[in-house]
């Protein structure tokens, strides 16, 4: 149980299959077209500064939206049946095993101009477009990804000890100090691992912009998905500095988590 | 007490139904126009041609198949790499393990399309000095690559808030090592490792683009099929398959949660 | 709960390991081919059509591998930087050029493709294919563009109507660099089938002209907008064009006056195809009358067979112009050619800088 051999495997295994590809992104970074050593695909990738910020900002404010979303939801569930509480998960998972790209078309046909959204608020007297804008991207990455923020969450919820927190009522805990007191340290680490889990993929995906978004919706991964086929070169810089925002965040994140699972 | 405890039952309620019906909005859009007559978006009345002409479809067929045994193997492989992957990189310390800890988040950091691209080179690479072509073994570890990152993920959480001493525990009351580490360590991580199965899976059922640049010849998936319709558009046999597929997981949901249902009451008669 | 999730998993690998086994020793005597095309690409028994792959293999006994793309540039991606063996391909006019002028493609040996003389003249030697030695033309078609009537008052008769500051938020445009350079090439009178990096400026500054009017970049979605009335106007294959105006009566095409892209598909095969005999088979299979209107008819894509215009097209079909043109309009029109790398991804990354600003 003290061993590090169990990761052994993994190591090498990521070593070969995790390691390669990544130096190969970072050799083809920095040369050129023939192959030389060359800045330029960074000096290229500069252009696209922008659509760079909205993307880390349009993953930042969809990963706080699940989280918000998540984390009663993950309470909630711990405190069910066990029979429930499995239930209630796998009826969380299931919508995401159907095609992405078909939900991503459901939300296209909801959203719509005369879609069923549409019609249900304007009979409330309401009018807007709810497609083609950074709030329809926004939802679809919350929609994507809200399962992956709840599962790590309930994970470590369901572990605290029942005994801890009825010491804590004992010892004259209201529930809000409980949950202050107890639950919310305790729960850490699941919501790290979840922050991880959305704000990741939904900073490097694609194709939800293109469905969702209007014409200033282009997020950072179609970006890379478009220029990779003509130019790897740039489509490699683009993707280095991606990685290294997002492992500059990890790390940021897992400094904080540490100290307060300590505290 | 008692009332706002009533109350705060009811809210939750209200709270997962809700979040439900955000989950479930979409899928029942795409069930209802698998029932469409017509190709296009708009309704053209009620028929059931796409769910007849979806089982003449060796394609579409052969490629459910693919992506199904992939994602059980994938998730399979995975989940045993991923959870002793995260009992070893726990027990190493401070800055090595942060190190490790995010080297094994890089293939979900790197944007898809340059994790399949550089798959294939390295493939191609070792395809040319083994003599081998891509096919169904390198899309199998392309997934279990991508999927291995959220079983750590997933089993880490779990085992720092374990108490080792319990293995410990273990040990003093008898058990050999194997024992206590399936009968107490495993089952203390269960639940981890059972969510990290779980994305594990979904991730696996959904990716095209590292599927893509890994297949070779003969291999389609599901998705593969799906994107490249996109070409023109996506046709209504996969929302019938979709609905299909939907109507035979919650089918076993509900069988497995009746069952669980009578043995905890049957257990519960028992105390 | 666990338990019967793990017997549920064990039931599915012994039958994954099962199926993947059985699936490996089973390739028949006549052998097989590797076909690579478009999605949705080929007649597959839905509105009473053939359903051509297995028809093909019941007549041969040669096992298809049926794989499909989704641009041609993925398609060429595989080709050049893997080791996978292709037998059959369908790239575009412009891929072809590039393949042939890389060498990737093998010569066709036309004895073993007798149906070859169904081909119309206009597309037996291809432009791409000047001695047409390498492709047999699988189907071809031209841009247009689709309007709604309740919203677009006179029918357009120029890729103007694109730029139409009346219609601010309601015009969709191609999401691919080089149809969406096209149509700015040709309004700046420019001709696109040639084009320079210049000329790449030019038509990328038109098109940052328009982007502020645009509702979308769209390829797909344009079903769903212009068959949902969610749009006014919008560019895309005149046989898709087609496909629109069957679910929505309000729709409408117009062909610029001054002529489009004329696109064609061609079936080549390989450098790395390791089974040429039976991919001529497949070729030839593609142009029987009967299998070729039957695709033709699936796809709304003209068919190059004469035969199966001749004998196996409705008139409604063969008078729709959006499908078959005329020869005088089609004399006007341009066709894609391999312009240089550099050229090429020049017009890629102007056309994402568009996007991205």
């Amino acid at each position: 149980m003290k061993s590090r051999k169990p990761s052994i495997p993994y190591i090498i295994w990521m070593v070969i299959f995790t390691m390669i590809p990544i130096i190969m992104i970072g050799y083809t970074a920095f040369t050129d077209k023939n192959g030389n050593f060359s800045l330029e695909p960074f000096a290229n990738a500069f252009f696209y500064t922008g659509v760079f910020m909205k993307s880390l900002w349009i993953a930042l404010i969809s990963t706080a939206i699940c989280l918000v979303l998540a984390y009663p939801l993950a309470y909630i569930i711990t405190k069910m049946k066990h029979s429930t509480q499995n239930t209630v998960i796998m009826l969380m998972m299931i919508p995401m095993w159907m095609n992405f790209l078909l939900r991503i078309y459901a939300w296209v046909t909801l959203l719509q101009d005369n879609g069923p959204i549409d019609m249900l608020l304007s009979m409330l007297g309401i009018h807007a477009t709810y497609i083609g804008n950074t709030g329809a991207v926004v939802l679809g990455m919350v929609y994507e990804y809200l399962p992956f923020m709840v599962l790590p969450i309930y994970t470590v919820m369901s572990k605290i000890d029942g005994g801890l927190i009825e010491a804590a009522q004992d010892l004259g805990s209201n529930s809000f100090a409980v949950f202050r007191k107890v639950i919310f340290p305790l729960s850490i680490p699941g919501v790290i691992s979840g922050i991880t889990m959305v704000f990741v993929p939904s900073a490097s995906t694609f194709l939800v912009s293109q469905y969702l978004g209007g014409t200033d919706d282009i997020m950072i991964g179609d970006i890379i998905d478009k220029i990779f086929w003509t130019d790897q070169n740039t489509g490699s810089a683009i993707s280095l500095i991606l990685m290294v925002f997002i492992f500059v965040f990890l790390i940021l994140m897992n400094f904080f988590g540490d100290e307060e699972a300590i505290a | 007490m008692k009332k706002t405890k009533k109350k705060s039952g009811i809210l939750s309620k209200i709270y997962i139904a809700l979040i439900m019906i955000f989950l479930y909005a979409p899928i029942a859009v795409l069930i209802f126009y698998s029932f469409n007559k017509g190709k296009s978006t708009v309704w053209q009345g009620f028929s059931l041609k796409w769910y007849e002409q979806l089982f003449k479809d060796d394609n579409i067929m052969n490629a459910l198949g693919n992506t199904i045994i992939i994602a059980v193997l994938a998730s399979f492989f995975a989940t045993i790499l991923g959870t002793a992957a995260a009992i070893g990189i726990n027990n190493f310390k401070g800055k090595k393990r942060v190190l490790i800890q995010n080297a094994s988040n890089i293939p979900i950091i790197s944007p898809d399309i340059v994790m399949g691209v550089s798959l294939m080179l390295l493939f191609t690479f070792l395809g040319v000095m083994f003599n081998f072509e891509m096919g169904f073994v390198t899309v199998l570890i392309s997934h279990i690559c991508f999927c291995v990152p959220f079983v750590v993920l997933n089993v880490m959480p779990r085992i720092r808030r374990m108490d080792s001493s319990i293995y410990d525990a273990a040990l003093d009351l008898g058990c050999n090592q194997w024992q206590a580490f399936y009968k107490v360590v495993i089952h203390e991580l269960m639940p981890g490792i059972f969510s990290g199965l779980l994305m594990s899976f979904t991730y696996s059922l959904d990716d095209f683009i590292i599927t893509y640049f890994t297949r070779g010849a003969k291999f389609q998936n599901l998705s593969i099929e799906i994107y490249s319709m996109t070409h023109r558009r996506i046709s209504p046999k996969i929302n019938a398959l979709s609905a299909l597929l939907f109507l035979a997981v919650l089918i076993i949901m509900i069988i497995i949660n009746l069952r669980d249902r009578h043995e905890e009451k049957v257990k519960a008669q028992k105390t | 709960m666990k338990r019967t999730i793990s017997i549920i998993l064990a039931v599915l690998m012994t039958a994954s390991f099962a199926a993947c086994f059985s699936g490996c020793g089973n390739s028949s005597s006549a052998g097989e081919v590797n076909v690579y095309n478009w999605g949705e690409y080929i007649a597959n028994g839905e509105d009473d059509l053939m359903d051509v792959i297995d028809e093909f293999e019941s007549e041969t006994g040669i096992k298809v591998n049926y794989t499909t793309y989704e641009t041609n540039e993925e398609l060429y991606n595989m080709l050049k930087n893997s080791n996978v063996s292709y037998d059959v391909i369908i790239p575009s006019d412009y891929m072809i050029s590039k393949l042939i002028e890389e060498d990737m493609l093998l010569e066709l040996d036309f004895d073993n493709i007798p149906n070859y003389e169904n081909i119309m003249d206009r597309f037996k030697k291809l432009d791409c294919d000047p001695e047409g030695k390498y492709t047999v033309c699988y189907s071809w078609g031209v841009t247009a563009m689709v309007y709604d009537k309740t919203k677009v008052s006179k029918k357009p008769t120029s890729w103007d109507a694109l730029w139409d500051e009346s219609l601010k938020g309601q015009i969709l445009m191609f999401n691919n660099s080089r149809d969406a350079m096209a149509i700015a090439m040709q309004l700046c009178g420019i001709n696109p089938a040639n084009c320079t990096k210049d000329d790449v400026d030019k038509a990328a500054k038109k098109l940052a002209e328009q982007k502020p009017l645009l509702k979308k970049y769209v390829m797909d979605q344009v079903f769903t907008e212009m068959e949902k009335s969610q749009a006014a106007i919008a560019p895309y294959y005149a046989g898709d064009v087609v496909t629109m105006m069957e679910a929505n009566e309000d729709l409408d095409y117009a062909m610029p006056e001054d002529g489009a892209n004329l696109f064609y598909d061609a079936m080549c095969i390989p450098k790395c195809s390791k089974n040429k005999e039976n991919a001529e088979k497949f070729i030839n299979f593609m142009q029987k009358p009967e299998v070729a209107a039957d695709n033709c008819k699936y796809l709304n894509y003209g068919t190059p067979n004469q035969k199966a215009y001749d004998e196996y097209l409705d008139e409604d079909m063969k008078n729709n112009e959006l499908i078959f043109p005329s020869d005088e309009y089609l004399d006007k029109c341009y066709v894609f050619t391999n312009v240089p790398d550099d050229v090429y991804s020049y017009m890629q990354e102007q056309f994402v800088k568009i996007q991205a600003e």
